[in-house]
């Protein structure tokens, strides 16, 4: 029989066989160009005049997805929105590496500094260095309304801004957790709810204790002029917490028009409990959220023809191939798959169709948000990636 | 406490299997590096209560190590020497609470950014033992059977898709067969090659009946158990200062009759059973998500001749709206997501069984049960193929086995 387990391949050519495999396959499906061969015409809008108009979507998934899953051809039944409809419009970027712990409130913490940060996963605790959100709001001169997060569960209550001296309290972006508003209007609700509630799918039966910046359910009405019973009727009407983080966004778009939005999507990682199935329709959900919500930048006056949307996975998954994970289930292993993942960038400033191969690390995003938005992402050791600028 | 201040009255508190053993090679554990030493302590401890398989591969390390001179020693550990730890991590109990030690390492290895030098030096030295100490030949050719999508009337999608490249994929299984054939023809591999922990049988629901020469597992079975366990996690998180960390560790230490089990019960595979259920992600809740780890458990630990799994329609997950109407009752069942589920498990399972010694050598068959299609991986049969004759299973194990 031909040997199965192939170990002679290295960590760096298995990641950049992934990013091959990206590439390949959106340059047949999509028919997207190389970028190597456009670097010399940036399209980005330039000037003051442009920087004040501009508004940035930033959309990242905590439960990262697997390229069998997702980009490979195998997976792409998962994602026809991402490949027909946002892939050809976008510049996708097949080779980005997160080398920071693999949880996704630390990962997500890191994508907003900029700097690969060693917080407790666990713990409801604010990043170590200035969030682009502080970064945002101090360079430009941003009121408090200006920059919000989106997060699934209760442990994210602390991302919008960090513990820096010079940053910090009351300088972030302002939290909303949808789940955790649903909570609130659902006092005494079924321990099923609650269970789902808890969706720190890492440590299912646990959840940090709230202690943050997070908008409360009696603002609700007062920010999304949203009355509890709307909340909850609609809430009644999606299938996934992620869909009412979706909800929750474009509400706030509506009323609010941040210039800085960052939404944490989470259904993906329902792939902890071990259950392909379930996981495969989290991808599913996650494709079509990812279209609804840029076609509500396309329909919304404050957002069409200035916004930049960029999607990307905290990080990925175990491969099935590494004896010390369990496949899709987890990311624990530090394997090039699980370290590997993509971006994609569209809209405003963002040329249409092309595909940059160069590795990228995800701490390079939020000094790239600052070149395009206007603010020095000082502390952050990630670079502006040179594509987007 | 360093490695190589480690006295025999040191392991008072282990198990006398594993004392024994850890005092016999002291003069080897003296010599390995504090990164390092725990990991193979946190297998130790537990020798006890390990399967046949398991003592023997630990019997193999240790006697290996012991044969390696100073010089190849320190070469053995050299990348693991090179990794750094916390004071905190220096004074902790690792010789008691080994596990609890390497969960922490593990953290603070993602911190420094040293992870991936470490499960370099891991690989390295897995490799190594490998190829010092080959183990012994099989007394018969392994063999995996995964049995899926119980209760699925139809199903419009391509099943086995990872798997077909790698045997020949069958549309025609003769109608009328059922598991109880795939069982029989267990029962007779396990009386004819009676190994201890040998043969295994898991099922995603009831399990059905089976000789004594099998070792069974079953969802179903477990129930008591599961609903124990969750009652107990449930308990803890309650209490104050409750963290992950700590629930991790509580778990850790749960032992059957902590659960409920009968005292009079199997020491070693009860043991597994609440091994299975406290370090499982899933396994507590969904049926389909036990059976695939309880069968990665088993390849891993016990490295079962046979291993039949047989999955079963796992528990429905209500979505959002669903869960706000707050309606109750009997949980219903997800068949179609359960096959999903089951293939997916079928693979790893293969996965699994070809990292064991022997695979060149391995078999396996994947069945949609009460269906047409199967999916058989042998050296007798050629690769990414696909045959349109009918065939029956007992055949089809005959070819595959033979």
């Amino acid at each position: 029989m031909t040997p199965f387990f192939d170990n002679s391949r290295n960590p760096l050519e298995t990641a950049r066989a992934l990013s091959r495999s990206r590439r390949d396959f959106l340059r047949g499906a999509a028919r997207l160009a190389l970028g190597s061969t456009l670097m010399s015409a940036s399209p980005l809008v330039r000037g003051e005049a442009g920087r004040k108009k501009r508004k940035v979507i930033v959309v990242t998934f905590g439960g990262g997805a697997r390229d069998q899953e997702t980009f490979a051809p195998e997976g792409q039944e998962n994602i026809p929105n991402m490949l027909r409809e946002l892939a050809p419009q976008s510049s996708f970027f097949t080779h980005v590496t997160n080398q920071g712990i693999l949880g996704h409130y630390v990962a997500t913490a890191s994508l907003a500094t900029g700097v690969y940060e060693t917080l407790n996963n666990f713990s409801a605790v604010a990043p170590e260095h200035p969030t682009v959100f502080e970064y945002f709001r101090k360079d430009l001169r941003r009121p408090s309304s200006d920059a919000w997060v989106v997060a699934p569960s209760n442990g994210f209550n602390r991302i919008g801004e960090s513990e820096c001296r010079n940053y910090g309290m009351g300088q972030g972006a302002r939290v909303i957790l949808p789940k955790h508003l649903l909570s609130a209007a659902t006092s005494g609700g079924t321990p099923d709810f609650e269970h789902l509630l808890r969706d720190n799918y890492e440590t299912p039966l646990y959840t940090p204790q709230i202690g943050g910046g997070e908008v409360e359910l009696q603002q609700m009405e007062n920010i999304l002029r949203l009355s509890v019973e709307d909340f909850m009727t609609h809430a009644r009407t999606v299938s996934s917490p992620d869909e009412l983080s979706v909800y929750i966004a474009r509400r706030l778009m509506q009323q609010e028009a941040p210039s800085l939005l960052w939404i944490t999507m989470h259904d993906i990682d329902v792939a902890h409990s071990g259950a392909y199935s379930l996981y495969i329709e989290g991808i599913r959900r996650t494709d079509r959220l990812c279209l609804e919500l840029w076609r509500a930048v396309q329909s919304e006056p404050e957002y069409a023809g200035n916004t930049t949307m960029i999607i990307l996975p905290d990080f990925g998954r175990d491969s099935d191939y590494d004896a010390g994970g369990n496949g899709f289930q987890h990311h624990r292993t530090g394997d090039p798959a699980s370290r590997t993942t993509w971006m994609m960038a569209l809209g405003a400033g963002v040329r249409q169709g092309v595909v940059y191969e160069d590795p990228v690390q995800s701490v390079d995003l939020v000094p790239s948000l600052g070149a395009i938005m206007g603010f020095s992402a000082q502390q952050s050791t990630g670079k502006p990636i040179r594509e987007l600028l | 406490m360093q490695p190589r201040d480690l006295q025999p009255e040191h392991f008072a508190g282990y198990p006398p299997e594993a004392r024994k053993l850890i005092v016999s090679h002291l003069d080897v554990l003296r010599q390995l590096p504090l990164s390092f030493l725990p990991s193979l302590l946190r297998e130790a401890i537990e020798y006890d209560y390990r399967f046949p398989a398991e003592r023997a591969s630990l019997d193999r390390e240790l006697a290996g190590l012991k044969a390696l001179t100073p010089a190849q020693m320190g070469r053995r550990f050299q990348a693991f020497a090179g990794v750094s730890l916390s004071s905190g991590l220096a004074q902790f109990d690792w010789i008691n609470l080994p596990a609890q030690f390497v969960e922490q390492q593990s953290a603070y290895l993602w911190s420094t950014h040293q992870l991936d030098a470490f499960r370099k030096a891991a690989t390295d030295y897995g490799a190594e033992l490998q190829a010092s100490a080959p183990p012994e030949p099989l007394p018969v050719r392994r063999l995996g059977i995964a049995v899926i999508g119980q209760g699925v009337p139809v199903y419009e999608g391509k099943l086995f898709r990872n798997l077909r490249a790698h045997g020949t994929y069958f549309s025609r299984i003769k109608p009328g067969q059922n598991f109880d054939l795939l069982l029989r023809e267990m029962e007779q591999r396990a009386k004819a090659h009676p190994v201890p922990y040998g043969h295994w049988y898991v099922d995603g629901g009831q399990a059905v009946a089976h000789s004594a020469e099998i070792t069974a597992v079953s969802y179903t079975g477990l129930e008591p158990v599961r609903a124990a366990l969750l009652r107990r996690m449930q308990a803890e998180i309650a209490s104050p200062g409750m963290g992950p960390e700590e629930l991790r560790t509580r778990m850790a230490r749960l032992a059957p009759a902590d659960l409920g089990m009968d005292k009079a019960g199997d020491p070693v595979l009860d043991r597994f059973k609440v091994k299975v259920l406290t370090e499982g992600s899933g396994t507590q809740i969904y049926s389909t998500t036990f059976a695939q780890w309880t069968t990665r458990e088993i390849l891993r630990r016990a490295q079962a001749l046979t291993l039949l799994v047989r999955f079963a329609p796992r528990q429905r997950q209500r979505p959002l709206n669903e869960l706000l109407a707050s309606t109750k009752g009997t949980p219903e069942l997800d068949p179609l997501g359960s096959l999903i589920d089951a293939d997916m498990a079928a693979w790893y399972h293969w996965i699994n069984q070809q990292r064991l010694p022997g695979s060149d050598r391995s078999s396996f068959l994947v069945w949609f049960e009460g269906h047409r299609e199967a999916v058989a991986i042998a050296s007798s049969f050629p690769q990414g193929t696909e045959s349109s004759s009918e065939i029956g299973l007992h055949e089809l194990l005959s070819l595959a086995t033979s």
